[in-house]
């Protein structure tokens, strides 16, 4: 009788003790904040976004080393979209509803960020968007730490057309809304400086296209005509590996038809053979092989954190980590990670970016970065051959496109709009 | 005595550097450019090209292969080549002669931009025309029809005087001819517009469209009326050239997609035919013959060249060996039900692709591709033939005919056409036909694998690789008709020429819509497609 009192109450006494060590630890599990990362990790845009997952891992990793925020930890919630742009709002969904995550660092192509935006604003979630685009957007909810058309494709053509005195134009797209509105801009930019129809051709392909024979030898014989011809690529993923294989199997070399690509960097170069793609161009706003001390500690970090010499830096990494270091000053300066406060506080924030300037996120929800073009060398890195003085503000809304020209997005008070046309002093609201 | 000392030394003092200046032309410029800004490197260059030394060349072509370095610690200039592990191969200009190897991090490399490459290619080519080989030569002359100068003209007219070689010498003459049409003498420019004629080289029919080119308010710009005819019958016989070789072209990538059709369809109308299975995990098991040739050359990585001849039956073998587990294992018990097989088999497409993203990677693999295998054969200045396409063609006849001869002139073949034509009979006749539908889909399967050796040449090679090939293997069996060699071949080749010639008038995406809806229509009429099964067996 003894024995079995004792036993029950040293039963009781161990099974509180452990019940109060898991609530315990339960409660402090709960103590982080929650970051989500919507990036595809397999298909066809696998090969350009699964390195944008690793850097925000090294980001957090970095944030929870210097003691977390807000003295809280960072978790970060990896959530993998396989490159279907349907799946990427049903994920982002599950990361802001179930997951309750208050930042998402994702998306690449612009039809995955369109499929987010409704759920984004619906649930008033908070994304950085770290790529490149085709602009005519601002949301409340969403920061563009990528290149709008005036920071990447504008500056690009006038290289090509003052420096390399082009005079033919291919503009060759994947088939989605990127490269059309982007084309569109460039079409307009072009026609505006004098260009004539017959010297534009413009070619749209499906995503993952491998059959580049044809069009190939339309650019060859579009380049023959004594005038000096180049490519405006705004291909996007694993098509891009066969694109450039058909131009180095078919004799087309950067001396000839230089191809300036928006969505070709590092990262994309680093499987490819690049010995017939030597002379060709990309316009980034970083480069790895910018000399900057903040360059070289953020390549030191990242080979470290990886494991791996030969992982490379590019671009929207380094968007990336700007969007996630304003983020953390944002919600420092905010006392929270409410997604209203951290958005009124993120603007006007400015720190160091990685090419030797200062980033500085505007109110229209866009940075000022500076404009670089590169040329492709033997190693899978950029030659860069023409940069801008200073930082390019970004310019959500073309000014060579009739409806935007004289849109502005705005969200300081009292305006707080994304498309405000300030000749009509209207407020259209969000164009999904 | 003194004054002869004095003398003797005042000529030794006058030689001596002498001597060193024979050196001194090159090996100073060199010295300039090791400390010269990009800006102003193309001064450099010309400066350099201008130095009549057999050593510029190569310095200069170092440069244009991006293999001229500068010592960090003293700037002087080496010609390197990297070696594997992170050293240079160094060469010293002036010398010629290899110095050592030494760390790459020790070396800055002097780049370049697009406008220096297109420089330095025609000072090449310049010094070039003198060379003694006569490839390098007509390159040489081909290279400057791009630039045309008065100077030019001086330089062609040496070169043809001392010219032997027929190719390069018709290829001044047009050079020539091309410069002459800038001159205002009308006997020799009607002389030249005679020689340019049907000429393909692009150079010459943009020079005669200047020349036929109207005003704004539509009168000729060339005011001679008889220069003008005659350039315009020149372009007119080269325009025509151009078609022609153009509908050649287009024909000949019809004839490459349509191998590659063929090679993704045959294995499918092989399993479908002969067993009436719809086998949806097809696109996996070419999915597996590609990473199969991926596997292969991490095995053999010294032995490229050859690692696709080892890859073909090692992806026959590992395909064929899949399709018969997926016959025995899931197939076989359901026979005489279509739906549930085509479900069953979609199921095992899903397991194969997730196996291979976590064995190997979600990411695409890179699949090399060998020397023999890359580049054109230019058979004139408007018509190449890749020759990766070219040896997909010829390997996909091939494997096509010893399909054919395995399915008429063996016992195995035989033992196949029985079964699809009437399967009691077969048994009654003593064939094992359990037996033969495994050998069926393992054949068909390896076929596949085959095929997918031949995709990883022309495509990603990633897990969603079947994917995008599934679709159009069924469209080549359902057009061409089922348990019919001829027909997949016939229906393959059709479908990528047609897709080929509509593709520049109406783009990638439409001209594959618009194959789908013909095949629709298509089957509307002939539901049993091209060449459908013969004989009362046939349902």
């Amino acid at each position: 009788m003894r024995i079995s009192r004792n036993f029950k109450g040293v039963t009781a006494g161990v099974t509180l003790a452990f019940s109060s060590v898991l609530g315990a630890t339960a409660a402090w599990a709960e103590e982080t904040i929650k970051i989500g990362v919507l990036h595809s990790l397999s298909g066809t845009m696998a090969i350009s976004e699964t390195t944008l997952k690793d850097t925000v891992l090294m980001m957090v990793e970095e944030q929870n080393a210097a003691g977390g925020l807000l003295g809280k930890k960072l978790e970060a919630v990896v959530v993998d979209p396989a490159s279907n742009w349907p799946l990427f709002a049903e994920k982002a969904r599950e990361l802001i509803a179930k997951e309750k995550v208050d930042v998402i660092f994702g998306c690449w192509t612009s039809v995955s960020r369109k499929s987010v935006l409704p759920v984004i604003e619906e649930l008033n979630g908070l994304m950085f968007y770290p790529v490149q685009y085709e602009g005519e957007e601002s949301s409340k909810n969403v920061f563009y730490t990528g290149a709008a058309p005036n920071q990447q494709a504008i500056p690009a053509v006038d290289y090509l057309m003052e420096e390399l005195e082009v005079e033919r134009w291919v503009l060759a797209g994947t088939d989605y809304v990127y490269p059309r509105t982007t084309n569109k801009i460039l079409e307009a930019y072009l026609k505006s400086k004098g260009v004539a129809d017959e010297d534009i051709m413009i070619n749209y392909t499906p995503f993952g296209h491998s059959d580049w024979q044809s069009i190939v030898s339309e650019v060859k014989t579009f380049g023959s005509k004594g005038k000096k011809a180049a490519v405006v690529s705004t291909i996007n993923g694993d098509a891009n590996i066969p694109f450039y294989k058909e131009l180095g199997n078919q004799g087309v070399s950067a001396v000839d038809i230089p191809v300036v690509a928006f969505s070709v960097g590092e990262e994309e170069l680093s499987g490819m053979d690049t010995s017939a793609l030597v002379g060709h161009l990309a316009a980034w706003n970083y480069f790895q092989s910018v000399e900057s001390d903040e360059n070289d500690a953020f390549i030191a970090q990242w080979k470290k954190h990886t494991g791996d010499d030969k992982r490379v830096t590019n671009d929207p990494m380094e968007a990336t980590y700007i969007g996630f270091k304003m983020w953390v000053e944002a919600v420092k300066k905010a006392g929270t990670t409410d997604t209203d406060a951290v958005e009124q506080a993120m603007i006007g924030i400015s720190l160091p970016n990685l090419t030797g300037g200062m980033a500085v996120m505007n109110k229209n929800h866009h940075l000022s970065k500076p404009v670089l073009i590169g040329e492709i060398q033997e190693d899978g890195q950029f030659l860069v051959v023409s940069e801008t003085e200073g930082t390019v503000p970004g310019d959500a809304w073309s000014d060579f496109l009739p409806g935007s020209m004289d849109v502005i997005a705005d969200w300081t008070t009292p305006t707080s709009c994304g498309n405000y046309n300030t000749v009509t002093k209207k407020c259209s609201g969000q164009v999904f | 005595m003194v004054r002869l000392i004095v003398g003797l030394l005042l000529l030794w003092s006058v030689s001596a550097p002498g001597q060193a200046q024979e050196h001194d032309p090159l090996a100073l410029e060199l010295d300039k450019l090791a400390h010269t800004k990009l800006s102003k490197l193309p001064a450099q260059i010309d400066v350099l090209a201008a130095i009549n030394d057999p050593r510029v060349p190569v310095v200069l072509q170092a440069l244009l292969d991006g293999e001229l370095y500068a010592k960090k610690s003293d700037k002087k200039l080496f010609i390197g080549t990297p070696g594997d592990d992170g050293s240079l191969q160094l060469m010293n200009p002036l010398a010629e002669a290899s110095v050592d190897s030494a760390p790459k991090n020790e070396f800055k490399r002097i780049g370049v931009n697009n406008r220096m490459r297109f420089q330095l290619r025609n000072s090449i080519a310049r010094i070039n025309l003198q060379s003694n080989d006569p490839q390098q030569r007509r390159a040489a002359v081909l290279r400057l029809m791009d630039d045309l100068s008065p100077d030019v003209l001086l330089l062609l007219d040496e070169t043809a005087s001392s010219e032997s070689n027929e190719d390069v010498l018709e290829l001044i003459y047009v050079a020539r001819a091309l410069i002459i049409l800038d001159s205002d003498d009308r006997l020799e420019k009607l002389a030249a517009i005679g020689l340019l004629k049907g000429n393909l080289q692009p150079m010459v029919k943009n020079r005669l469209e200047r020349i036929v080119a109207k005003n704004v308010d539509g009168a000729p710009v060339e005011t001679d009326p008889v220069i003008y005819k005659k350039a315009q019958q020149a372009l007119a016989s080269i325009d025509s050239k151009v078609r022609l070789y153009q509908f050649l072209e287009t024909t000949f990538f019809g004839l490459s997609l349509g191998s590659v059709l063929l090679l993704s369809a045959i294995g499918l109308a092989i399993t479908f035919g002969v067993m009436g299975v719809i086998n949806m995990a097809h696109g996996e098991l070419i999915m597996l013959g590609a990473y199969t040739t991926y596997v292969i050359q991490l095995m053999m990585p010294d032995h490229l060249e050859y690692s696709l001849l080892v890859a073909v039956p090692a992806a026959f073998v590992v395909s064929g060996l899949v399709g018969i587990v997926i016959e025995r294992c899931v197939i076989q018990f359901l026979y005489g039900r279509p739906l549930e097989t085509l479900l069953a088999t979609f199921g095992i497409s899903l397991i194969l692709q997730q196996a291979v993203r976590s064995i190997f990677s979600p990411l695409n693999r890179s699949v090399s591709t060998p020397e023999w295998m890359s580049g054109a054969l230019q058979i004139n200045p408007v018509f190449a033939l890749t020759y990766n396409r070219m040896y997909i063609l010829v390997f996909a006849l091939v494997i096509f005919i010893l399909l054919l001869l395995l399915l008429k002139k063996t016992t195995l073949g035989l033992q196949f056409r029985a079964v699809a034509q009437n399967r009691a009979m077969a048994r009654a006749m003593g064939i094992r036909s359990q037996w033969v539908d495994a050998m069926t889909f393992g054949l068909g399967s390896g076929v596949a694998g085959i095929a997918g050796v031949a995709l990883s040449q022309l495509t990603n090679v990633g897990p969603n690789l079947g994917q995008a090939y599934i679709i159009d293997s069924f469209m080549v069996v359902v057009f061409g008709g089922v348990g019919n060699l001829w027909g997949t071949l016939v229906s393959a080749f059709s479908l990528g020429i047609a897709n080929k010639f509509m593709e520049p008038l109406a783009g990638a995406v439409l001209a594959k819509i618009l194959v789908l809806v013909f095949i629709i229509l298509f089957i509307q009429r002939n539901p049993r497609g091209l060449f459908p099964q013969q004989g009362r067996a046939a349902e």
